[in-house]
């Protein structure tokens, strides 16, 4: 399963944080600066898949931003690493701009998509489905 | 075309970019901290806030946090928004207490009850928020309050897709925080048809939920195989438009069908033949896919198809069971191996680490093992070289062991320091494990210590002594080769332990050489001594005491060096009790006394390496079973390290200070409960032991022991929870001399401890043994050594018994084992020519003399142990004779106090067959019998 679902900046600021297993605010800190620290201090000759405590980080860098999930064993590499790519598709739909104004709606999105640790949604057109009735909604 | 007054408003917006744009952390704390009381007196203000400005607060509240600020209020008006109508409102209430309640939050209560509002009120937005909610907080008083609800919303027919997902990964979370708030029902087979389901998100929530349920519920959920290779056999043979939406770069649904694989990884490969058929087809078409042109030139298009490649890797590998897919499998990973993606080249490794371990693909992958040592030297990525590590130790075998040890070896050199310790329990388990030829062995060990000493953990030099120790074939040289690596002006002290132990034990086998006279030999270990810490002294010491027993002529000189204040009076109490106890014993104990106390050694007991324990602590387990599975321990005794030093077992008794001069002092705990009966029959055994000769039966594993030693001389023979027996023995001509070592494993005393050695009436005229008694007491962890003179007096077929009796406790224990004193152990192996061979070979052509047998082979048919056996066996290994190089021959004496008699024999394997054809002649009927019934048994 999925155990959490980060978005980091260069600066190792984190933009997006969403944990399927409960952890301590402070670990949380603690863990995103390690995180953050060893996807940093690779080249782009290395692997995205990171060997880190009891489970695996797999990562990918768009620009200046790192988007990093940590899995157990139970889950495929090649398949989070392009469901990565795969929510940055859908994020770069939706939005026309940079999205971090928006934080609400890449949670709702991620909702859409993660739940629970699972993949459950990846139709990108029923990922922003409830986004866009909502936009109508309040449009109204 | 953003519309930032919809959701956030002006002002969050514009508090979020000047707090992002702040230009330091100082400024950033104290533009939150002002905010934080902004809010907090808007929230404690006498005006009751409208809905607007409830939900601007607590989104900022919610920034505030995610910028990794902790936040300690708002929960309560988070709550109060919750009960909203309002979408926006509501979600952002959601979204606060999924974030940011903790399962332990006394809030809990107050939401629940929103949450059942929600739920109950058909809106399939709001029944979607308030699931994710149940599945983001997923709490035990959530469990209570929903795992009732959840299955009937998931299984009802009118419920939504979306809704259904929801459901879905909700009961997930709910069964894996309180699997007992989730019972099995009626739901189940509705919900593993949901696997059919027309909406393929659904499939992909449903699949996940059901390979968590069966897991834990095998037989609940096992329909859902058939309808999961159903499902896969239709997305798999898609069009590629087919999927509509769901196809991602022209690969249809990938990331449903990675988790259809992963279901069915959860069962063995399916009975029904049309649905094993239909699944088998499918993970054929999935490896065609990989071999054909790609759909798109996207690397999301093949890293989507990859991705599907690998979990079906991972399901043919899980089923082990179709040789064709599981080399197809392994051609695939093989390709992957050379990719420039190293991506695809770490996954290759770590896939094909599984695949080693199967016997259909084990040669399969032995065929990349250049590609996967050049990986070890190229790769610049650590975390690759490390998978190449673990995969070149999983294609480990004979046949390349020594190649794959050597890379090891030169990686080791340049290796990142993170990973040198598991590398070098890797090389010294495999070179234990496949050594044939045990110089290998101690020369890669040392090497170890050479290249990465801080690496090497006790562990590594325990098991070197201990394998040393028990193979008298390899202990000249390595008593050598440790005394030519201790000439390096620095070596690693791991390496003076070694050399400090060995040269102790076996320092007398070098001393004739000049170069490596008895006093060179103690002035180099010395001239390291002052260098090393306190417990690498103390077992130098020991070893100094040992040279006084070997080498008498320098005695004096070690005497001297005892003496002196440095050691005397050394600061520490262990070197000081040893120097002033060894120079003691050296003066005052005449020659006699101080060889018996400093004898050799005795052999230890073989048990499982504690390197491959200590490995398989590092690495958890599951991950080195594999390769352990092969071997052959029959004890599950763990901790067994050598104990380091040079001392002799009969010590055992002395009252001494230092728990290690005890010899074999890891003596393992003694299971609690009543002590087992010995021989399987100790009961039985009991009620008849009146009568004078009553013999117990044979322990069980007897015979197999005493097949063991045919072609070796020093081991243990017998061992159960109270007694181990070991042995060592030495033939010349005629006559022989073995030493049984008892050793008591419990710590109570045995009482009245008796054995006797049994010859039947027929063997007492063949051979001749004589022993004296030993003490009747035993004391716990203690070992007794007896004596046993043996002579062949002629040839014979029958092997003598041991049965040994004590008292144990308050119960008689009785075992009996047949010792190995075989005809073959008075064989002189004679070198001849080829010429020679067959001239004599043809003499003895009479019926009579010649024995043949032909019989399946038991072990491997590989030809360096093979040699080794012969060999040991006590016969001449005959090279270059037999015009075919496949089969071995060997030639020698049988000496008995009467006669000579001359053997040849013949090994014709048969590799195809697995069979072997043995063929002895010799010049006595009995006796071409006797031996070729001995060897038969080896092969």
């Amino acid at each position: 399963m999925i155990k959490f679902f980060l978005m980091v900046n260069k600066q190792g600021q984190t933009r997006l944080s969403k944990y399927y297993e409960h952890l301590e605010i402070n670990k949380r800190t603690l863990l995103e600066t390690e995180v953050i620290k060893s996807c940093l201090s690779r080249s782009n000759e290395q692997c995205s898949f990171i060997e880190y405590k009891d489970f695996k980080l797999i990562y990918r860098q768009y620009a200046a931003l790192f988007i990093v999930v940590g899995v157990d064993d139970t889950e495929n590499e090649m398949a989070i690493y392009e469901f990565i790519h795969n929510f940055v598709e859908v994020l770069d739909e939706y939005f026309s701009r940079v999205i971090m104004f928006n934080l609400d709606k890449v949670h709702i999105i991620l909702d859409e998509m993660v739940l629970n640790g699972c993949i459950v949604e990846t139709n990108r057109a029923r990922i922003l489905a409830p986004l866009l009735i909502l936009d109508k909604m309040s449009e109204s | 075309a953003l519309s930032p007054g919809l959701y956030l408003g002006r002002g969050l917006l514009s508090f979020c970019s000047s707090v992002k744009g702040g230009k330091s952390k100082e400024a950033e704390i104290k533009r939150i901290n002002k905010e934080l009381a902004n809010i907090r007196s808007k929230f404690k203000g006498d005006k009751a806030l409208d809905g607007y400005s409830k939900k601007k607060y607590v989104c900022k509240l919610l920034f505030i946090f995610l910028l990794g600020h902790d936040i300690d209020f708002g929960h309560m008006e988070a709550v109060n928004l919750l009960s909203s109508n309002r979408y926006t409102e509501k979600q952002i209430g959601y979204l606060f207490i999924s974030v940011l309640v903790n399962s332990n939050s006394e809030l809990i209560r107050l939401i629940n009850n929103a949450i059942k509002n929600d739920l109950a009120s058909r809106n399939p937005t709001f029944m979607g928020l308030a699931l994710h909610c149940i599945a983001n907080v997923g709490s035990r008083e959530m469990a209570e309050a929903f795992a009732g609800e959840i299955p009937k919303i998931l299984v009802a027919g009118d419920t939504m897709d979306s809704v259904k997902q929801s459901a879905a990964l909700c009961l997930l979370r709910l069964y894996r925080t309180s699997p007992d708030l989730v019972p099995m029902g009626d739901w189940t087979s509705r919900v593993v048809h949901l696997l059919n389901d027309q909406h393929l998100g659904v499939v992909t929530a449903a699949t996940s939920l059901i390979t968590t349920l069966a897991q834990k519920n095998p037989e609940e959920f096992k329909t859902s195989v058939s309808l999961a290779v159903s499902r896969l056999s239709r997305i798999v043979t898609s069009a590629s438009t087919d999927l509509q939406d769901y196809t991602y770069y022209f690969v249809p649904a990938p990331w449903l069908s990675v988790k259809l694989l992963r279901l069915l990884q959860c069962y063995p490969p399916p009975e029904e033949p049309a649905v094993r058929g239909r699944l088998t087809e499918c993970l054929e078409t999935i490896l065609n896919k990989a071999q054909e042109p790609p759909k798109s030139k996207k690397v999301q298009h093949s890293n989507a198809k990859n991705a599907v490649l690998f979990e079906a890797i991972s399901l043919i590998i899980h089923h082990d069971s179709e040789p064709n897919l599981l080399v197809r499998a392994c051609n695939q990973l093989g390709q992957f191996l050379q990719h420039r993606e190293t991506n695809l080249r770490y996954l290759a490794l770590e896939s094909m680490c599984t695949l080693a371990s199967s016997e259909f693909s084990h040669e399969a992958v032995k065929t990349h093992i250049e590609t996967v040592i050049n990986a070890l030297k190229t790769e610049r990525d650590v975390s690759v070289r490390q998978r190449a590590v673990d995969l070149l130790y999983a294609m480990c075998d004979r046949s390349n062991a020594q190649q794959i040890v050597a890379e090891m070896l030169s990686y080791l050199e340049t290796a990142d320091y993170s990973i040198r310790e598991e590398i070098v329990l890797k090389v010294a388990i495999l070179a234990e494990k496949y050594a044939v030829d045990y110089t290998w062995y101690v020369d890669t060990i040392l090497n170890l210590i050479r290249i990465a000493g801080d690496y090497v953990s006790e562990e590594v030099w325990y098991r070197v002594i201990q394998i040393v120790i028990n193979r008298d074939d390899v202990q000249g040289y390595a008593a050598k080769t440790v005394f030519e690596a201790l000439q390096a002006p620095a070596c690693h002290e791991n390496l003076v332990k070694v050399g400090g132990y060995i040269l102790g034990e076996f320092g007398n086998l070098i001393a004739g050489d000049p170069r490596s006279s008895p006093l060179i030999q103690f002035s180099l270990l010395h001239s390291k001594f002052h260098l090393c810490s306190v417990p690498t002294r103390a077992l130098l010491l020991s070893t100094y005491i040992k040279f006084v027993n070997l080498f008498p002529e320098v005695k004096a000189t070690i005497q001297d060096v005892l003496r002196s204040d440095s050691q005397l009076k050394n600061a520490d109490v262990e070197l000081q009790q040893r120097a002033v106890e060894y120079l003691r014993l050296s003066t005052i104990a005449s020659t006699d006394i101080l060889a018996t106390v400093l004898e050799e050694m005795p052999p230890f007991p073989e048990r499982e390496s504690s390197i491959l324990a200590k490995l398989k602590k590092k690495k958890g387990p599951g991950t080195v079973t594999d390769l352990e599975e092969t071997k052959r321990e029959r004890s599950t005794d763990v901790n067994g390290g050598a104990e380091p030093a040079p001392a002799s077992a009969s010590t055992a008794s002395t009252p001494s200070p230092s728990a290690d001069l005890l010899g074999l002092g890891a003596v393992p705990p003694t299971p609690a409960g009543p002590p087992p009966s010995s021989g399987g029959g100790g009961l039985l055994v009991d009620v008849f032991s009146d009568s004078a000769s009553a013999v117990a039966p044979l322990a069980p594993g007897s015979e197999d022991n005493f097949a063991r030693f045919v072609c070796k001389n020093n081991g243990v023979l017998f061992e159960n929870q109270l007694l181990q027996i070991g042995l060592k023995s030495e033939f010349r001509q005629n006559l022989g001399r073995m030493f049984i070592f008892y050793g008591n494993k419990t710590s109570t005393q045995f009482l009245n401890f008796t054995p006797t050695l049994i010859c039947s009436d027929g063997l007492q005229s063949n051979i001749n043994l004589q022993t004296k008694p030993v003490d009747p007491t035993v004391d716990g962890g203690a070992q007794v050594q007896q004596v046993v003179n043996i002579e062949c007096l002629s040839d014979f077929s029958e092997a003598p018994v041991l049965n040994i009796q004590f008292r144990y406790g308050g119960t008689f224990q009785n075992v009996s084992v047949k010792l190995p004193i075989t005809l073959n152990k008075f064989f002189q192996p004679t070198e001849m020519a080829s010429q020679d061979f067959f001239q004599r070979w043809k003499q003895l052509s009479n019926p009579q003399q010649e024995v043949q047998n032909i019989f399946k082979a038991k072990h491997p048919m590989d030809t360096e142990i093979t040699k080794a056996k012969i060999i040991g066996f006590g016969s001449a290994l005959l090279e270059e004779v037999d015009p075919n190089p496949a089969n071995f021959v060997g030639a020698g004496i049988i000496h008995t106090k009467t006669t000579q008699i001359g053997c040849l024999l013949r090994l014709e394997p048969n590799l195809q067959a697995q069979m072997y054809r043995l063929t002895v002649r010799t010049s006595k009927d009995t006796v071409s019998q006797r031996l070729c019934g001995l060897l038969s048994e080896q092969f």
